[in-house]
């Protein structure tokens, strides 16, 4: 029986697409091996689903299509059946509910020891902030935005002057230190991509938004923008690199902070501001 | 009316369902055009959602086309790219699949399946069939204003949906809201119409519980959508007077094109609310009615009774209250009150639940039935594949942390493509097949719709289910080209090729079943009343095409539900419902 058997073919052919797929999800780098086995109890748990129905499927068209003389059963209901059907697929939901909802409280929980990162978006181009030597990040609201401030820093706070800016260059992190990322954006939605990072999260202009990590290994990872931004969405991008701790305090160590980046506007505030007082 | 002496018949109400004044149409024009009668606003609700429908087609080619062979086709830029898609999707969700199912079915199958003579208000559904037309010029005008139609997307978030990175942010948006608010409101004077027809004008005998699922799905998703659209309409009100008087419902203090707007205050994720509250339960406008019609095509062509009946009917009740406290599982990564994610995790888990009995009860239909292998039996088994692949894929995106590496990639694309819009789209053409020779009084030809049925399902398949792999290894959606990224290899542009030709074909072979359509028209078999020995009121008419009226001079009684096929005893395998019970079924209490 043709259709019958093209029927269970798909069934089988989607099996084996599965497994034997050369695409799958890159090699992990967070702390975040538990969304990947997340993932595999429902593969599992929908792919018998699946299978099950479609062979059943097959199986009824191949059994009973018409012949010359067949009667189908009058059959209107089976409240056993149907019953016990209702509690497996209930058993099945809560079997992939119950560990999703686990892993999502720790997704949501931040650790009290991770360090603090600043993502910001804008159209087209991502920029970041680390705290400096006070280890935390200064306030910042979009009205401050300027050609020497782009990130739109508050110059009245003395946590941002120390503050680490990096305009239109690479992130590094740290291997093995759990980051709280802070999200930001300037004008649009923007989403803070690194698939091999698994969180992600939405930028929302007039929000801080946020994720945490822990990187688990050391490389080079493509950012990319994740929620439609407008023109030139896709070629949002930009690098994520995880050192380890001597090369990643060798980079800080050269970067600029937001009272160098703007240091003659930054001393006349200064001096402004103390003579007023 | 029909005198039959009550107590003879179980479970008929007393109350008659008392004839009203009909109106008449007086020329061609009232007849053909300004027409009130449903089944003829059904076949203009259907023929436009069709057009509109076609341009949404050629759409996917041209992105298809991007995306299989990027930077090959000089015509296609960035902006362009972002247009189409938003357009697509736009067309496809609102402008065919909620007008066809319940612009174009809804009106057809409501009054002959609940045995009334037409709509309760006519000229208010005639009302409703012009302002959608108008809506959809609308629409179709932005792709001719100065910018073209908008490129934010089909969910329009501001933001970037009204500033000026975005493509159409000119006319284009200005228009698409105009459009929606139109479709809206011609929606809500259909809409009416089919709840009050349902409610109030069913013929003597016909219970709730003796309708048709088809009914029942197109009932519910009316009731939801009556309910849902109202938050759209909102959100593009509030919008547009973002975008023309500069205020601030959804728009925060922010830089627009390197200087600061002349926005505060207002809140980008109220938007994703409201149009989720409505974005939501509109996946289930589209669904309910493409379940309602797939239970009957499988019981007709299976010759069986629909398994569970009963469930059935409160797992399409069930699903569309559920439905309403499920639409922030499309925000999880939005960046809303994380605590939320428990919550609309739990429910949209729990929707699985009747959603399943649907499926087992469609399958178990199958199991000792007589099962015709007919073109539309055909596309109800391509349907119950793809809806349940399309349905698994749904516990991944609804579990809130498996969500998080797959949103916004291609799984998500791959996901809604298989539930949304292959799925019922596989009812839709079954449901043509079905009721074309109600319509025209011919069938279709069965070799073209086996062709068009193998091609349209199995390429469907090909496109869409190695798709959820792109998404798994993390190539993001709504990527005018992927560029250079060290985890996309080489392979991945090969599928993307692969899907890009599937996707040619698959649209291409549409023109068979289009020229089916037309062609069975003057040469297909003549089908008579009832060529598929089905059982509901519709198949009953006294002419086919059915005329003005539906039922001649008496309105059918019905006696039984709409499943009686292969009875035990009966000499046919299929009772029409509003044939009368002989007094031994009687004494037996058979029949209801």
């Amino acid at each position: 029986m043709a259709v019958a058997l093209i029927l269970l073919l798909v069934a089988i052919g989607s099996v084996l697409f599965h497994i034997y797929s050369p695409w799958w999800w890159t090699p992990i780098a967070t702390n975040w091996a538990y969304i990947d086995h997340t993932i595999n109890i429902t593969f599992w748990i929908t792919g018998f689903v699946f299978v099950a129905v479609i062979a059943f499927m097959a199986y009824c068209v191949f059994r009973f299509h018409h012949r010359e003389g067949r009667r189908a059963d009058y059959n209107p209901e089976n409240k056993r059946l149907e019953w016990w059907l209702s509690v497996g697929t209930g058993v099945g939901v809560a079997a992939m509910l119950a560990p999703g909802l686990v892993v999502w409280h720790q997704f949501v929980t931040v650790p009290a020891d991770a360090t603090e990162v600043e993502v910001m978006g804008q159209q087209w181009q991502w920029s970041f902030r680390l705290p400096g030597k006070d280890g935390q990040l200064g306030t910042s609201d979009v009205r401050n935005i300027a050609s020497d401030n782009p990130m739109g820093l508050n110059r009245d706070d003395r946590h941002a002057q120390d503050d680490v800016v990096i305009e239109n260059g690479d992130l590094h992190l740290q291997v093995g230190k759990p980051v709280k990322v802070l999200l930001r954006s300037v004008d649009v939605l923007h989403d803070f991509y690194v698939p091999e990072f698994r969180a992600k999260m939405d930028m929302v202009p007039g929000m801080v938004t946020y994720f945490w990590i822990t990187p688990i290994r050391t490389g080079t990872f493509d950012v990319l923008c994740a929620e439609l931004c407008g023109a030139a969405h896709y070629q949002m991008r930009a690098k994520v690199i995880v050192d380890e701790e001597g090369e990643y305090h060798a980079w800080l160590e050269q970067q600029k902070t937001f009272a160098e980046l703007s240091p003659a506007r930054a001393v006349v505030r200064a001096t402004y501001q103390s003579g007023g007082k | 009316m029909v005198d039959i002496p009550y107590e003879g018949i179980r479970g008929i109400p007393p109350a008659e369902v008392p004839e009203v004044e009909l109106y008449h149409p007086r020329s061609w024009w009232t007849r053909y055009v300004f027409s009130q009668d449903a089944k003829v606003i059904a076949i203009q609700y259907s023929l436009t959602a069709t057009a509109i429908g076609l341009v949404a087609l050629v759409l996917s080619w041209l992105m298809r086309l991007q995306l299989g062979f990027p930077g090959t086709f000089s015509f296609i830029d960035a902006n362009q790219y972002l247009q189409f898609i938003t357009m697509h999707g736009m067309i496809m969700v609102i402008y065919l699949l909620t007008a066809l199912f319940l612009g174009g079915f809804g009106n057809y199958l409501i009054p002959l399946m609940v045995g009334a003579r037409d709509m309760v208000f006519p000229y208010v559904n005639m009302l409703s069939y012009w302002v959608y037309l108008l809506a959809v010029l609308v629409l179709a005008s932005t792709f001719f204003v100065p910018g073209g139609p908008t490129g934010a997307g089909w969910t329009l978030y501001p933001p970037q949906a009204i500033l000026s990175g975005t493509p159409g942010q000119d006319w284009g948006i200005i228009l698409m809201m105009a459009s929606l608010i139109l479709f809206i409101i011609g929606f809500t004077m259909g809409g009416l119409n089919y709840v009050v027809t349902v409610l109030q004008a069913r013929t003597r005998g016909m219970t709730l519980m003796r309708l048709p699922l088809t009914v029942w799905g197109i009932f519910t998703a009316t009731v939801m959508a009556l309910l849902a659209f109202p938050a759209l309409f909102v959100a593009s009100v509030m919008l547009l007077l973002d975008r023309l008087l500069g205020t601030s419902f959804f728009m925060p203090a922010l830089v627009e094109m390197g200087t600061l707007s002349k926005y505060g205050g207002g809140s980008p994720l109220l938007f994703q609310h409201l149009f989720w509250f409505f974005g939501h339960p509109e996946v289930y406008i589209v669904a309910l009615p493409a379940f309602g019609i797939v239970s009957d095509l499988i019981s007709t062509h299976a010759r069986k009774n629909i398994f569970g009946y009963r469930m059935m009917v409160w797992a399409i009740v069930a699903i569309g209250a559920l439905s309403f406290i499920v639409w922030a599982h499309h925000m999880y990564v939005s960046g809303m009150f994380p605590q939320f994610g428990y919550f609309f995790a739990t429910t949209t888990l729990i929707i699985a639940i009747p959603t399943a009995i649907k499926v087992y009860n469609w399958v178990l239909t199958l199991w000792r039935g007589d099962i015709h292998l007919t073109v539309p039996m055909l596309f109800a088994l391509g349907f119950i594949i793809t809806f349940v692949n399309g349905g698994l894929t749904g516990l991944f995106l609804g579990n809130v942390v498996v969500d998080v590496p797959l949103s916004d990639t291609m799984f998500v694309v791959a996901h809604f493509h298989m539930v949304m819009g292959v799925a019922p789209i596989m009812v839709v053409l079954g449901a043509i097949y079905h009721w074309y020779p109600k319509v025209t009084g011919r069938m279709l030809n069965e070799a073209l719709g086996k062709f068009h049925f193998w091609v349209t399902f199995l390429g469907a398949y090909l496109i869409f289910f190695p798709m959820h792999y792109l998404g798994l290894l993390g190539v993001p959606r709504r990527y005018f080209e992927l560029g250079d990224a060290t985890f996309i290899p080489s392979s991945a542009h090969s599928l993307n090729a692969f899907i890009s030709v599937v996707a040619l074909t698959v649209g291409f072979s549409q023109m068979v079943f289009l020229f089916n359509l037309a062609w069975s028209l003057f040469k297909g078999e003549a089908s008579g009343g009832n060529p598929w020995r089905a059982t509901t009121l519709e198949w009953q008419t006294p002419e086919t095409p059915p005329g003005h009226g539906n039922w001649g001079k008496e309105l059918p009684v019905v006696y039984r539900w709409a499943y009686d096929y292969s009875v035990p005893g009966a000499a046919e395998d299929f009772i029409p419902q509003n044939q009368p019970p002989r007094a031994t079924q009687l004494a037996q209490g058979a029949a209801s």
